[in-house]
């Protein structure tokens, strides 16, 4: 299959304070980006259940993205740094189960950062292009031994 | 034999022995058992063929237990052939409950296993490379062997499961309580794991000892460390799956000086075991530098297998992705 053909589905946890406002400047500023990224707002990024993300996955997301506040900013003072060590924990975990640690980003963007989203937008759907669909299909392809 | 008595049967699957054993191990216990059912099928300890059930009238079994992981076509048929037969049927143990330590072969798929055993392995001796294979032929005749599936499968992924009794393997106390709810009707809502559904730490001795906010930044292994008898596991940086993991074990590795390891299965809260325990064991790393993160995560040799130890096939993903199996 020719990956020109293939939009990837990306989801993208965003944390209310800084990362969701970010996006919603690049909206209200008229900034235009790759627009694969379903965006879910969370209280924080150290909200982010493991389980959410894999869900994301088994569901039929291509790549994960979280975003929250830059390091020293969380609204609630560490759940970023939370995100931090789940992301590079669960990022290892992945690459086990047979997911590219590509598929998994982590980025801090600021509410003042809209050009900063339109880039990791941009940037991440250009590189799950590049990787190709994940395939998990929501576990339709399963059971098909018997 | 009367014919009052409720008919009870035994069936294994991809396991170990050891939910067998816990059987026998009833001790004296069994005898009540013995006198209060009639044991119908239980191909470990009497000689019943598939036949004999195949005979058996569609739901004439009141109860049936199975033990052990789906990973062959003849447990497939076994399951659902026993299914129709029973009221009632037990998931009984680990394997069978959450896929297991057999469900570890869930990070491969069959032809990589069958690579690695009947060829690479450095014990291997097979000049010739012969393989089990579905179908083959000796002196004319057609001789065949149940198909290898390339996943691992829980109980209740291949039939309908009413109960779930937990652990590797379970304990007697348990499995008693099982029976007596059975026996007397008294039984909780269909899908239940029989056992109480709070976590490990709860009741947990070392629970005391675990001081108000854990924080480690060196993570070891049990044999690098001669390890405190008294104190939290997680305390002394030690990978413990107490916190995401269901109580109801009497805590025998615990009082063995072992770490949890998770046979339990989560509570009835939680979806995935390893995810979880994953985001609480990541939550009380003791650092926010980014480099040093990277560092201790190195030091967590097999985070897939040792969170998903038990559960893998009824985790989220439940396997190794099929396309990236070289």
């Amino acid at each position: 299959m020719g990956n020109e053909a293939f939009e990837p589905k990306l989801v993208g946890f965003l944390c209310n304070w800084c990362s969701y406002t970010g996006a919603d400047l690049a909206g209200t500023a008229r900034m235009t980006y790759a627009p694969n990224l379903r965006i879910i707002r969370v209280m924080c990024s150290g909200r982010v259940d493991p389980q959410f993300v894999l869900k994301a996955f088994k569901e039929g997301a291509d790549g994960v993205l979280i975003s929250g506040c830059h390091p020293g900013d969380c609204h609630y003072q560490e759940g970023n740094y939370k995100a931090l060590r789940r992301h590079r924990l669960l990022s290892k975990m992945l690459e086990q189960l047979g997911i590219e640690r590509e598929r998994f980003r982590l980025e801090w963007v600021s509410a003042a950062e809209g050009a900063k989203f339109q880039q990791v937008c941009n940037e991440f759907s250009e590189q799950i292009k590049k990787l190709g669909p994940l395939g998990l299909n929501g576990g339709k392809n399963e059971r098909n031994e018997t | 034999m009367s014919a009052t008595k409720p008919k009870v049967a035994f069936y294994w699957c991809a396991s170990c022995g050891g939910c067998e054993e816990s059987i026998v191990d009833l001790a004296e216990d069994i005898l009540k058992v013995v006198e209060a059912v009639d044991i119908v099928f239980w191909p470990v300890a009497l000689d019943f063929k598939k036949k004999d059930v195949e005979a058996m009238e569609d739901g004439s079994i009141a109860v049936c237990f199975i033990n052990g992981a789906v990973r062959l076509s003849e447990q497939e048929e076994m399951v659902k052939l026993l299914r129709k037969k029973s009221q009632l049927v037990v998931a009984h143990g680990s394997c069978s409950h959450l896929g297991g330590i057999p469900g570890l072969g869930n990070f491969w798929n069959k032809e990589t296993i069958f690579r690695r055993v009947y060829q690479t392995t450095p014990s291997t001796d097979n000049p010739d490379g012969t393989v089990p294979l579905e179908k083959t032929e000796v002196d004319g005749k057609k001789l065949t062997l149940p198909s290898f599936y390339d996943t691992v499968y829980a109980l209740n992924q291949v039939i309908d499961v009413d109960y779930y009794l937990p652990g590797c393997a379970p304990p007697r106390d348990l499995i008693l309580n099982a029976v007596q709810a059975i026996l007397e009707g008294k039984l909780p809502p269909k899908g239940a794991v029989l056992s109480p559904n709070k976590s490990l730490c709860d009741d947990c001795d070392r629970n005391e000892t675990k001081p108000e906010k854990l924080a480690i930044k060196e993570i070891k292994r049990p044999w690098e460390v001669e390890i405190d008898p008294e104190k939290c596991f997680l305390d002394q940086g030690i990978i413990c799956m107490g916190p995401a993991t269901r109580t109801g074990c009497g805590e025998r590795c615990i009082e063995a000086n072992m770490p949890c390891r998770g046979c339990f299965g989560p509570t009835d809260q939680v979806y995935d075991q390893g995810a979880k325990f994953l985001s609480a064991f990541a939550s009380i790393l003791d650092t926010t530098d980014e480099k040093e993160i990277e560092k201790i995560v190195e030091t967590i040799i097999d985070p897939a297998g040792t969170f998903y130890r038990f559960s893998l096939p009824t985790s989220i993903l439940r396997r190794r992705r099929m396309e990236a199996i070289k």
